[in-house]
């Protein structure tokens, strides 16, 4: 009994220790974002006052409303909004262009397998291990070749082709676990290529594209490399123009207004995670188990 | 008229042939199993016929009409798939529907078409399902709906049954076989197992290595098996195979076995024409028996031969014992209680179902 109970207490102080860590691993990572939303808060005479981690002592959305509608960002007093509208005109055809291709590449790579197919795909999955740097003038070239340089479909365009690679990837491993047999059936059934895409691969691949989606949004979202290259003044995604905020200013640094826009530059990302984040274990896993 | 005719038909990739000249040709109403060990071209076979493969060689005419070129849609069949294959995000009404759908069939008559084939397979209940809430023998049910409401002039299966239980295998074979008999329609039908062969063909062709080693119906494939490997293939215990040196007596002939420590067995009385007399007395052959044609020797008929039993394995229904013939293991199937190890027996041979074959071919003598 006395045993017994010293082996439960045992237990107990195990747990106990396992939960401290926890707790303080948590708040170590935490600490950075706590920094960040309660500086956003703040004036900044209070930030300049000394007060940098504790909470505002007057809590005010300035900082954030500059942050998205005053900022100077060169010479235009424009706030993060049009360059927030720049990184969604650019994100959302990317995302759902590259996705598209990439469903398609899978299933012809899966399904209407042709000769060397297995070879094309390991050339596209060198591209996965391209470094970005590596593409940078080679890209800025054929852009300027398309006339599309220094817009956004140009940026459009860089990160379709850069993200096909591993699209591709995502929804040629996904595919492989669909028997051949459901393309065979449909194709004893009358359906084409189209059709049997549409009707019997797309429906099936829910959880592959959320993956690919979020994956895709959150790669292009967060690009500074190729924004920064390939775009310039007014056409600039959100990153580049959070980097023109904080590293460029004239008189105090607005700790305050750097902070609120570094959370609205994040906050879509966030919130597609949080949306559809549980599809993305899900879609992660979901190739493993046959259904 | 032939609802199939498979004329010479020849599959290769690139320098690898794993179909050579096959000719099989069916009638409406039959039912062909194509029958083998897996890799002997049976499901390339059936592949090519539905419009999967490609044909390197040859024809196929289905109803009279050449349909190398045609895609599968265009050949007017219908195909049961091995995993059933049932579109996994439509329900069971959509997954039969959906042929219709793309033939453009109206509406009126889909549901028609889905309420007479879902009344006929059972499956009413069903419809608003989805695959993975059925049960093996469910999907198998809902796939051949699928290929029913298509009314096609040929069904293919592939391997329908191989994904049940023993059991669910039994009764599916029953309800193919009874949908057969009720539709009346030309099945093509693919297996590795003897016993759905037998049980539902109306021919069988038997299959090894691309090349058709015997088509016909079951009963003459059982009887009178074209070479020593269908008649090791179909049957269950195999037929016994065992060398032996025929005798010409008249127009018949004896074939001498070996017995370790005993005097030689003579299964005499085997009819041969005249020709394979001549040739082959004296000679070394094999002797094809099946287990079911040893029996007992009681008084009238003389026995063929007396063997002690090494082993004996009750069944229930009858016993199988086994024996050293010829200097191999050889398995008699017996009434129960007949036989017990180790026990001296005289057995007698129906001779009229035994079979020669040559030792060097090992094909069937006549």
């Amino acid at each position: 009994m006395a045993e017994a109970l010293s082996q439960s207490s045992k237990m107990r102080l195990g747990r106990l220790a396992i939960y401290a860590c926890l707790v303080i691993v948590a708040v170590l990572y935490l600490m950075p974002l706590w920094v960040m939303v309660t500086t956003s808060l703040k004036p900044l005479d209070e930030i300049y006052g000394g007060s940098f981690i504790g909470l505002p002592k007057v809590v005010t959305l300035d900082a954030w409303r500059a942050a998205w509608s005053q900022a100077c960002i060169g010479t235009e007093c424009t706030g993060l909004k049009p360059y927030f509208v720049n990184s969604l005109l650019m994100v959302i055809p990317a995302v759902a262009l590259s996705t598209g291709i990439g469903a398609i590449n899978g299933y012809i790579l899966t399904k209407w397998k042709f000769p060397g197919a297995n070879f094309v795909f390991g050339l596209m999955l060198f591209g996965c291990f391209l470094p970005y740097q590596a593409i940078l003038i080679p890209m800025a070239r054929t852009l300027g070749l398309l006339g599309l340089a220094g817009s956004i479909p140009g940026l459009v365009a860089v990160h379709v082709s850069y993200g096909i690679c591993f699209t591709t990837l995502f929804f040629r491993n996904y595919f492989v676990s669909l028997p051949d047999e459901l393309t065979k059936a449909a194709m004893v059934d009358g359906a084409g290529f189209f059709r049997i895409f549409w009707s019997v691969i797309l429906p099936t691949s829910i959880p592959i594209i959320v993956v690919s989606c979020i994956w895709q949004f959150t790669q292009i979202w967060n690009d500074f490399l190729f924004g920064v290259s390939f775009t310039s003044g007014s056409s600039s995604p959100i990153t580049v123009a959070l980097n023109n905020i904080v590293n460029v200013t004239t008189g105090r640094k607005q700790y305050n207004v750097d902070m609120a826009a570094a959370m609205i530059a994040a906050i879509p990302t966030l919130v597609v995670y949080i949306v559809a984040g549980r599809y993305f274990v899900r879609g992660l896993t979901a190739g493993a188990v046959k259904g | 008229m032939s609802t199939l005719e498979i004329d010479r038909v020849r599959k290769a990739y690139g320098h690898l042939e794993v179909l050579k000249e096959v000719s099989i040709s069916i009638g409406t109403g039959d039912f062909l199993v194509l029958l083998g060990p897996s890799g002997c071209g049976k499901s390339t076979l059936l592949n090519m016929i539905a419009g999967l493969e490609t044909i390197t060689g040859g024809e196929i005419r289905i109803a009279g009409k050449a349909v190398n070129d045609l895609s599968p849609k265009d050949r007017d069949i219908a195909m049961v798939f091995q995993s059933y294959a049932l579109y996994p995000t439509m329900t069971v009404r959509q997954n039969i529907e959906f042929g219709m759908k793309i033939r453009k069939v109206a509406q009126a008559d889909r549901g028609r078409a889905v309420k007479t084939a879902s009344d006929l397979l059972q499956i009413t209940h069903l419809l608003d399902r989805k695959p993975s809430q059925l049960s093996g023998g469910q999907r198998q049910r809902v796939a051949m709906g699928r290929a029913i409401v298509r009314e096609p002039k040929l069904f293919l299966f592939d391997e329908p049954l191989s994904n049940l239980d023993a059991k669910l295998r039994v009764d599916m074979r029953t309800e193919i076989k009874r949908l057969h008999a009720r539709l009346g329609t030309t099945i093509v039908y693919v297996t590795h197992d003897q016993i759905e062969a037998m049980t539902l063909a109306t021919r069988v062709a038997v299959m090894k290595d691309g090349v058709v080693q015997q088509l016909d119906e079951p009963q003459a494939v059982y009887d009178r098996p074209a070479n020593v490997y269908v008649a090791r293939f179909v049957g269950s215990p195999a037929m016994n195979i065992v060398p032996a040196v025929l005798e010409a007596e008249g127009a018949t002939v004896t074939a001498v076995i070996d017995i370790a420590n005993r005097p030689p067995a003579r299964i005499a009385g085997i009819t041969l024409s005249p020709e394979a007399v001549r040739r082959y007395a004296g000679k070394k052959v094999l002797v094809g028996i099946r287990p079911e044609n040893f029996s007992i020797a009681s008084g009238d008929i003389p026995p063929s031969l007396t063997i002690d039993f090494d082993v004996v394995e009750p069944t229930g229904p009858d016993t199988l014992a086994v024996f050293q013939l010829g200097g191999v293991e050889v398995t008699a199937r017996l009434p129960p209680k007949q036989a017990h190890a180790g026990q001296e027996a005289a057995l007698s041979v129906d001779t009229s179902k035994t079979v020669l074959f040559d030792i060097d071919t090992e094909t069937r003598i006549d």
